[in-house]
C-alpha cells in the first residue's frame, strides 16, 4: 500500500534567492553564537509579538476575519486562471501593461528591457519580497543599472552590503551604532558627527533619499494584492517611500506573484484588517496606496506589471502544501517562532525565512533543491505559527508533509540506509506490537547499567548523542508499566483488589529511581 | 516572452486538476458598526492622537479659524483646485498655490512648499484611517505627499466605524491613499520615529455639522 | 465508566509511576481501568519525522488495540500522543487510501482524551483536593506543552487542577507558552537550536522560584528534566498525574537534590 504524498506533477522550479546553501543546523549553529543578533532578535520578536496580541484582541471578530481571509485565498487558488484573466482585462483597460514571467530569469529580463526603454540607469525601489526573491537588484547592478532601496531597513541592508534577515524589519540584526557606522561610511554628505539616535538616522536617510525621489524617472515596486474585479494594485507601507515611488516617477514597474490576487474590492475589508495588525501590530499601517492602471495626470504615465510564477505553479500543484500560497507576507509566524527567534533569518538561506520560509522555499523549488530539504526540519512543531497566521496556513502540517517528501526523495536515491532510517525502521518494528514492546522492555534493567551512581545517563552514541550533548536521561525503571500492570492483575486474582503502591515488587527505601 | 502567459495558465490548470473545488466564502465578520456620530468622532480622534497626529474637532463655522491656526507657521501652502476657497481664506501670511491636473505644480516647487491643505473622502474610526481618493477636493497624490505638513479636513459625515463600511463608499478606479498618522518607521531597533519621507506633521480637523 | 488506559510508549517504558498514578486517580473516582495489552505507541515520532511508511504499522497497531474495545473512553497522560491519535492517525489512513482504517482511527480518536481533559470535561473534576484528596505541599510551576495547548486546546485545564491541589503553592512560569525545544527528533536533528530553547525554559523555571515544574507530557518533561539535570539545577520535573495522585496518607515524596543530582519524575509512594 503506497502513501500518497501529493507530490506535484508540475515541474517548474523557482529560481533566484530561494535556496539554503548550507544545511539549516549548520547555519543555525553559527548564528546562535552571535550574541548581538540573539539580543536584537529577542527584543524585536517579543516587542512585535506583544503589539500584535494587543491589537488583535481589540477586534471581536478577529477569528471571523481569519476564517474569511483563509477561505478567500482558497477560493482564489481554485479559480486562479479566471481571476488572472479578469485582473488582466481590468488592469489593461485602464492603460496598464501586463507582462508574464515563468521564472526569475524572465522577470529580470522583462524589467531590464522596460528600464532600458526609458534610458535611465538609476531606479528607486519600494520594499518588495518578489524582487528580492528573483535577485533583481543584483541582476540590474550587473548591467550597470543602480537600483536604490528606499525603505529605511532595506537601505541599511543595501548600504551595508548585507542580506535582509526578516520580512518586515529586514535590518533587525543591526543595532543603532552599526547603522550609524554604515550611514557615515556610505551616504554621501552624511555628517561625520552623525549620532546613533534613530531620529537623526532617519532624518539622514530622508535627506539622502528625498533628492533621489524628486529626480527619479523609474520606480520598481512589489504589490500586496491585485484585485481581480477592478484591476487594482495595492502597496502597504509605513514610511512614505512607497508613496514617493508610486507617485512621482513617470514609469512604474511592479512585480507581483500570481498568488497575490484577491477576487473582489470588498475583500480589502478583510485583508486590510488582517495584514497591519498581524504584521506590525498596528491598527493600520501609516500609508497604503491603491492604483488602477493609469490615472490621468495623477502619478506615473507608464504603468507595468510583471506577473511572476517562479515556482508558484509548482507549489500550487502540491495539494497538501498549496495553502502556503495564501501567505500575505505579514511575518507574524516568524515573530512567534522560537526557532527563528534564536537563529534569525540568514540561517534559512532563502528570501523567505522563518516558518513560512521553511515551507515556501522547498515548495517553490522542490524538496531536493540545494539544501532546502533541511528547512522543513527547522521546527519543533510547536504550532505557534499556525495560531498567529492571519490566513490560517497550517504550517506544522505542511512541514511534516515536506519531511515525508524529503524521506521519500532520499530513499529513492540513497544506496545505504542512514542511522536515522535504521532507527525508524527498528522503532517501527518494535512499536507496532504490544508483544514485541513487552519483550524489548525486558531489557530495561540493562539500561540502568548505563546510568551511573547518580541514576542518570549522560552519554549516548550516534545520533542519540544529539540528545545527550545537553540533556541527561534518567535511568530506566526496573520494570515497565505493562509488567507492573500484569503483576497487579495476577495479584488481584489471588488476593483481591490491590492498589499499585502496595503491590510494588520491590519497594525502595529511597526515592532515587525513575519509577 | 510571448507565450509565458499561456505557459503559466496551463500549469495552473494542471496543478488544480480535479482536486481544488471552488468553495463559498463565509463573511461572518462585522459589516457595519454601531457608533453614533459623537462616538465616531471620539474614536477617530483617539486613534489619530495615538498615531501622533494633531487633531481639532470644530463646528463648520469655526473651520476657517482652525485651518489658519494649523497653518500659522506655513509660509507657503498648496491646495487642490476643487477646494472651497473659503477654507484657506483665513491664512493671511502664506503664499497659496493651486494645483490641478491641467496645471500641476512642479515637484521641485512642492518640495519647497511648507504645507498642503486637502479634504478627504472617507475615514475609518476604528483604525484611525483617513482615505484620499484623488477627487477635486483632495487633488493629485503628489501634493499631499511632498510638503512637510498635511492639514486634512474630515467632514464628520464621512466617518465610518469599521473598514468594511468604507469600501462601498470608495471608487476603486480612483487612485487612493490611505493615511493613518504621519509617516513612521520602526526599522532601527524597533524604536518608532515619526516623519520619514511623507509629511512629518499630520494635522486633522474634524468638522461637525452645525 | 470503563476507561482504557493508553499509557504511551515513553510512560510505559520510562515513567511507569505516571501510568500508575493515572490508574490510581481514576480508580479513586470509582471507575474501572482496563489496559489493552496490544497497545504500544501512537507513531507520532515517525509521522513527525516524515517516516510515513514506517509510521503506518505503528498506527495500525494502535487503532487495532483500541478499536471495538469494551470501554467507554480512552485516556493518556500525554497531550501530544492524544493529538497524534486524534489528528495524525486519520490523516495517515486517508493518505494510504485505507478507508476502513480511517473510519476506525476516527472512532478511536473521538473516544480518546488527555488526562486533564477527561477529568475536567467528562468526569467533572474541578477541585482535586476535594474530589481526589490531592495533597502536595510544594511550590510548583507549570509548563503547558505545545500540543496540549495548541492542538488539543486544553486551555487552563491542567493549571486549574494543579491550583486546586491542597497545599500546593502555585508559581507562574515566565513565558510559559514558549516551546521547551523538544519537538521529537528536532531535539536531535537541530540539537543546537533545541538546546538554546531548553536553556531559556530552564532559566524561566529557575526564575519562577519553584523547585518543581509540572506538566502533562512525559516527553517534554523528560526533555526539560534532562536539561535541568545537566545544568545541575535544584529544580526538577514532575507529571501532573503524580501530583494529583499524591495524598496526605500517601504523599509523593520528592527527594532532596544532592550536589546537583536530580532524579527525574522521581519519588515513590
Amino acid at each position: 500500500m503506497s502513501i500518497n504524498l501529493g507530490i506535484p506533477a508540475v515541474r517548474t522550479r523557482g529560481e533566484g534567492n530561494l535556496f539554503a546553501h548550507e544545511k539549516f543546523p549548520t547555519a543555525a549553529k553559527r548564528e546562535l553564537k552571535n550574541q548581538q543578533l540573539r539580543a536584537n532578535l529577542r527584543h524585536a520578536t517579543h516587542t512585535i509579538r506583544d503589539k500584535r496580541i494587543n491589537v488583535v484582541s481589540e477586534l471581536p471578530d478577529w477569528e471571523d476575519l481569519r476564517e474569511s481571509g483563509s477561505r478567500i485565498k482558497e477560493n482564489v487558488m481554485a479559480r486562479l486562471p479566471e481571476l488572472l484573466e479578469q485582473f488582466e482585462a481590468a488592469f489593461t483597460a485602464r492603460g496598464g501593461v501586463i507582462h508574464w514571467a515563468n521564472d526569475a530569469t524572465e522577470a529580470n529580463a522583462i524589467v531590464t528591457s522596460l528600464i532600458r526603454a526609458t534610458g535611465e540607469t538609476e531606479v528607486v525601489k519600494v520594499k518588495s519580497m518578489a524582487t528580492q526573491e528573483i535577485g533583481l537588484n543584483e541582476h540590474l547592478e550587473s548591467l550597470g543599472i543602480n537600483a536604490i532601496e528606499t525603505d529605511l531597513a532595506e537601505l541599511i541592508v543595501q548600504l551595508g552590503h548585507d542580506r535582509p534577515s526578516h520580512i518586515l524589519v529586514p535590518a533587525i540584526h543591526k543595532n543603532r551604532t552599526q547603522i550609524r557606522d554604515i550611514f557615515r561610511a556610505e551616504i554621501p554628505n552624511a555628517s561625520p558627527d552623525l549620532t546613533d539616535n534613530p531620529k537623526e538616522l532617519a532624518a539622514t536617510a530622508r535627506a539622502y533619499l528625498r533628492e533621489k525621489f524628486l529626480n527619479a524617472k523609474v520606480a520598481i515596486s512589489g504589490a500586496n494584492f491585485g484585485i481581480a474585479e477592478t484591476g487594482t494594485l495595492g502597496v502597504v507601507e509605513s514610511e512614505g517611500n512607497g508613496r514617493m515611488c508610486l507617485t512621482l516617477p513617470e514609469t512604474l514597474i511592479t512585480v507581483m506573484g500570481i498568488e497575490k490576487i484577491l477576487p473582489r474590492w470588498e475583500d480589502l475589508g478583510v485583508f486590510m484588517q488582517l495584514l497591519p495588525r498581524s504584521s506590525t501590530g498596528e491598527r493600520m499601517n501609516p500609508y497604503s496606496s491603491l492604483w488602477t492602471g493609469k490615472n490621468g495626470q495623477d502619478g506615473p504615465q507608464n504603468i507595468h506589471l510583471v506577473m511572476l510564477d517562479n515556482g508558484r505553479t509548482r507549489a500550487l500543484a502540491d495539494k497538501n502544501g498549496r495553502s502556503a500560497l495564501h501567505c500575505i507576507r505579514c511575518s507574524a509566524c516568524m515573530n512567534v517562532c522560537p526557532v527563528y527567534e534564536r537563529t534569525g533569518g540568514h540561517a534559512y538561506g532563502s528570501t523567505y525565512p522563518g516558518p513560512i520560509g521553511a515551507i515556501l522555499s522547498p515548495l517553490l523549488t522542490g524538496i531536493t533543491a540545494e539544501e532546502n530539504s533541511s528547512l522543513p526540519y527547522a521546527s519543533s512543531l510547536c504550532g505557534a505559527c499556525f495560531d498567529a497566521c492571519p490566513v490560517k496556513i497550517n504550517i506544522p502540517e505542511i512541514l511534516i508533509d515536506l519531511r515525508a517528501q524529503d524521506v521519500e526523495a532520499q530513499h529513492s536515491v540513497r544506496k545505504a540506509p542512514t542511522e536515522m532510517d535504521v532507527l525508524m525502521k527498528g522503532a517501527s518494528w518494535a512499536l507496532s506490537s504490544g508483544t514485541r514492546l513487552k519483550f524489548l522492555e525486558k531489557g530495561l534493567p540493562a539500561g540502568r547499567l548505563l546510568a551511573g551512581k547518580d541514576q542518570r545517563i549522560s552519554w549516548l552514541p550516534g545520533i542519540a548523542g544529539g540528545w545527550t550533548s545537553s540533556r541527561d536521561i534518567p535511568a530506566p525503571p526496573q520494570s515497565s508499566f505493562r509488567d507492573q500492570w500484569a503483576q497487579r492483575e495476577k495479584f488481584q486474582k489471588s488476593q483481591g483488589p490491590q492498589l499499585f503502591q502496595q503491590s510494588q515488587a520491590s519497594p525502595k527505601p529511597t526515592g532515587k529511581q525513575g519509577e | 516572452m510571448v507565450g509565458a502567459k499561456e505557459d503559466i495558465l496551463s500549469r495552473v490548470r494542471v496543478a488544480l486538476q480535479g482536486d481544488a473545488p471552488v468553495t463559498d466564502i463565509p463573511r461572518d465578520y462585522r459589516q457595519s458598526g454601531t457608533m453614533n456620530q459623537e462616538q465616531l468622532i471620539d474614536h477617530l480622534t483617539d486613534r489619530l492622537v495615538d498615531y501622533k497626529a494633531e487633531v481639532k474637532v470644530v463646528l463648520a463655522t469655526d473651520l476657517q479659524g482652525a485651518i489658519a491656526e494649523f497653518l500659522a507657521n506655513a509660509r507657503s501652502v498648496v491646495v487642490p483646485h476643487g477646494l472651497d476657497a473659503q477654507w484657506i481664506a483665513g491664512v493671511a501670511d502664506a503664499d497659496v498655490v493651486t494645483d490641478s491636473s491641467e496645471a500641476p505644480v512642479p515637484v521641485d516647487q512642492l518640495n519647497a512648499t511648507d504645507a498642503v491643505l486637502t479634504s478627504s473622502a472617507v475615514s475609518v474610526a476604528e483604525s484611525g484611517t483617513i482615505i484620499l481618493d484623488g477627487t477635486p477636493t483632495q487633488g493629485r497624490r503628489a501634493i499631499s505627499l511632498v510638503p512637510d505638513q498635511h492639514v486634512c479636513v474630515v467632514p464628520a459625515s464621512t466617518i465610518v466605524e469599521i473598514l468594511p463600511e468604507a469600501l462601498p463608499r470608495l471608487q476603486p478606479s480612483h487612485p487612493q491613499t490611505w493615511i493613518s498618522g504621519p509617516s513612521a518607521t520602526s526599522d532601527i531597533e524597533l524604536e518608532r520615529v515619526e516623519g520619514v519621507h511623507g509629511p512629518r506633521r499630520l494635522s486633522v480637523i474634524i468638522v461637525e455639522d452645525a | 465508566m470503563r476507561i482504557a488506559l493508553f499509557s504511551t510508549c515513553i510512560v510505559d517504558a520510562m515513567y511507569p509511576a505516571t501510568a500508575r498514578a493515572t490508574v490510581e486517580i481514576l480508580e479513586r473516582l470509582g471507575h474501572t481501568v482496563i489496559f489493552p495489552t496490544g497497545q504500544a505507541c501512537c507513531g507520532q515520532m515517525h509521522v513527525n519525522s516524515g517516516y510515513f511508511k514506517d509510521a503506518l504499522p505503528v498506527v495500525r497497531n494502535h487503532v487495532a488495540a483500541f478499536s471495538h474495545g469494551d470501554y467507554d473512553v480512552a485516556v493518556a497522560p500525554s497531550g501530544s500522543c492524544v493529538a497524534s491519535v486524534k489528528h495524525q492517525h486519520p490523516m495517515l489512513a486517508h493518505r494510504c487510501g485505507d478507508a476502513g482504517l480511517a473510519a476506525d482511527a476516527e472512532e478511536v480518536g473521538a473516544k480518546t482524551y488527555e488526562l486533564s481533559q477527561l477529568l475536567t470535561d467528562v468526569l467533572d473534576v474541578t477541585n482535586a483536593a476535594e474530589q481526589l484528596g490531592s495533597y502536595f505541599p510544594h511550590k510548583v510551576t507549570y509548563h503547558p506543552s505545545c500540543h496540549g495547548m495548541r492542538l488539543l486546546r486544553l486551555g487552563d485545564r491542567q493549571r486549574n487542577l494543579l491550583e486546586s491541589v491542597d497545599g500546593l503553592e502555585f508559581a507562574p512560569l515566565p513565558e510559559a507558552d514558549q516551546c521547551c525545544g523538544f519537538g521529537g527528533t528536532f531535539s536531535i536533528k537541530n540539537s543546537d537550536v533545541s538546546t538554546a530553547m531548553l536553556e531559556d525554559k530552564a532559566d524561566s523555571i529557575e526564575a519562577s522560584g519553584a523547585s518543581l515544574c509540572a506538566g502533562g507530557d512525559a516527553s517534554c518533561l523528560m526533555h526539560i528534566g534532562g536539561g535541568l539535570s545537566r545544568r545541575g539545577s535544584q529544580a526538577r520535573t514532575v507529571h501532573l498525574a503524580e501530583i494529583l495522585a499524591s495524598t496526605r496518607d500517601n504523599p509523593l515524596v520528592i527527594p532532596e537534590a544532592q550536589g546537583g543530582v536530580v532524579v527525574l519524575n522521581g519519588g515513590t509512594r
